[in-house]
């Protein structure tokens, strides 16, 4: 369930585990592009932001959240602690997945190949076209902060759009693609027009790690 | 009930009432702001000022008039509870920012500035001092974890002034039927903690933000809601 997720994460020095036993320490993941690469579709500016700032504030608070959730000695403290936990474990979670999920254009960004994962777009939506639209739309009708996702339901056996809200996980399904449409992604660049960054973004998906997690996921 | 809400939201079609009943769609429309959008300067730029009135809250707008159109012509429960999400939403966001606009003014027509009066007295009683107040409303506002707006609320019941904080573009509510007392308030003061409240200026630095509000809150304004929710 959370294998993608974990692999996602950097890894810590000690057993990434929610236990009262060992405490992990989340890193900022680095990039594998520079903060510019993905220029026009998103600015670096916004990059810098949102990796060194946005991302840096779930593992600083992740962090925290654990620190404190080994100290606990009751339920009802633990259950306190959830709700940091959730949203900064998911904040580092999503965000890890984020920036694996982007490409530069030089680097096969925005270009989906033949494969397995074009045939499962094909046979679940139609086309390339029809899921982009369907995942825009759906992304932009969130009211508030979240995510847009394509998922891999290992129920159905398909593809499907989903949306999280604010920094939920992606847990009922395996994050093939996902989007963020937090304000803090676009709108330095964007302004208001979500539809123009929506457009955008997919000039920079990176399919083929999106293709990796299909593959995985399908096994 | 809606009494601060509605005197909020003026309807252009004056018989309109404001009621979301299947029968009447009013036409709601974005209220001018009482200064320029420069006017919050530096506290909020001009450029933010501008995108949240005439494109985001004018979109709450459209989305409202829409929603309430098509809950117009539902004709069973499960339509109607269909449109609950987007009549919430839309709906919501126009109360919110219409009481937001309100409650800000510049520092040069008393934005800023608390007088002695019953909102200072409320706030020392139930704060101990305004600069707790400040410290609490933004501690509180800055932990939202997601979009939302914090406010400074009166509890009619309990008869306090409680900073209180909603999610996403939920509005805060008074005392509706059905609604445990305990947990409605009378907005005196809120804060929009959306990003694009602050993002063009501030970026990440939310504190920063909610530092600077409070050089342009309207405490006159939340003055007359607290006198008109203490009545």
């Amino acid at each position: 369930m959370l294998k993608l997720t974990r692999a996602a994460l950097s890894r810590p020095r000690f057993a990434s585990t929610l236990t009262l036993s060992a405490a992990a320490i989340h890193t900022l993941p680095k990039l594998d592009y520079a903060y510019d690469a993905l220029e026009p579709h998103i600015s670096g500016e916004i990059m810098t932001l949102h990796h060194t700032k946005h991302h840096q504030t779930y593992v600083n608070g992740l962090n925290a959240a654990e620190e404190a959730y080994a100290k606990t000695e009751t339920a009802k403290e633990r259950i306190q602690s959830q709700a940091a936990l959730k949203f900064n474990g998911g904040g580092h979670i999503n965000h890890s997945l984020f920036w694996k999920n982007l490409a530069p254009t030089s680097e096969g960004g925005g270009k989906l190949q033949d494969g397995p994962l074009k045939q499962a777009i094909e046979r679940d939506f139609g086309s390339l076209e029809e899921l982009k639209k369907q995942l825009n739309s759906t992304t932009a009708a969130i009211q508030g902060s979240g995510w847009g996702w394509l998922g891999y339901n290992q129920t159905t056996k398909k593809l499907e759009v989903i949306t999280t809200s604010n920094q939920d996980p992606l847990l009922s399904h395996t994050p093939i693609i996902g989007i963020d449409i937090w304000e803090h992604a676009f709108y330095l660049q964007y302004k208001n027009v979500k539809p123009d960054y929506l457009n955008a973004i997919w000039s920079v998906v990176n399919f083929n790690e999106a293709e990796k997690r299909l593959v995985e996921a399908s096994k | 009930m809606f009494a601060i809400a509605r005197s909020a939201v003026r309807s252009r079609a004056s018989a309109a009432r404001f009621s979301l009943t299947a029968t009447a769609a009013s036409i709601h429309t974005l209220p001018k702001l009482d200064y320029a959008y420069d006017a919050l300067e530096p506290h909020i730029s001009g450029e933010i000022m501008q995108l949240h009135h005439t494109k985001h809250h004018q979109t709450y707008v459209n989305g409202l008039n829409a929603a309430e159109e098509a809950y117009a012509k539902t004709e069973t429960p499960k339509e109607r509870i269909k449109l609950q999400a987007a009549l919430k939403f839309n709906g919501g966001g126009h109360i919110n920012h219409s009481l937001f606009w309100k409650n800000l003014a510049p520092t040069n027509a008393g934005g800023g500035a608390l007088e002695a009066g019953p909102l200072k007295e409320a706030i020392d009683r139930d704060f101990g001092s305004f600069d707790k107040l400040k410290e609490k409303m933004n501690a509180t506002t800055a932990a939202i974890q997601g979009s939302g707006w914090g406010w400074l609320g009166y509890n009619n019941a309990t008869k306090k002034l409680e900073i209180v904080t909603t999610a996403n573009q939920d509005p805060l509510l008074t005392g509706l039927t059905g609604m445990p007392r305990r947990t409605a308030h009378a907005p005196i003061i809120g804060i929009d903690i959306w990003e694009h409240a602050f993002y063009l200026q501030y970026k990440n630095v939310k504190p920063d933000y909610l530092k600077a509000i409070w050089n342009v809150v309207n405490f006159k304004e939340a003055e007359k809601r607290l006198v008109e929710a203490t009545q």
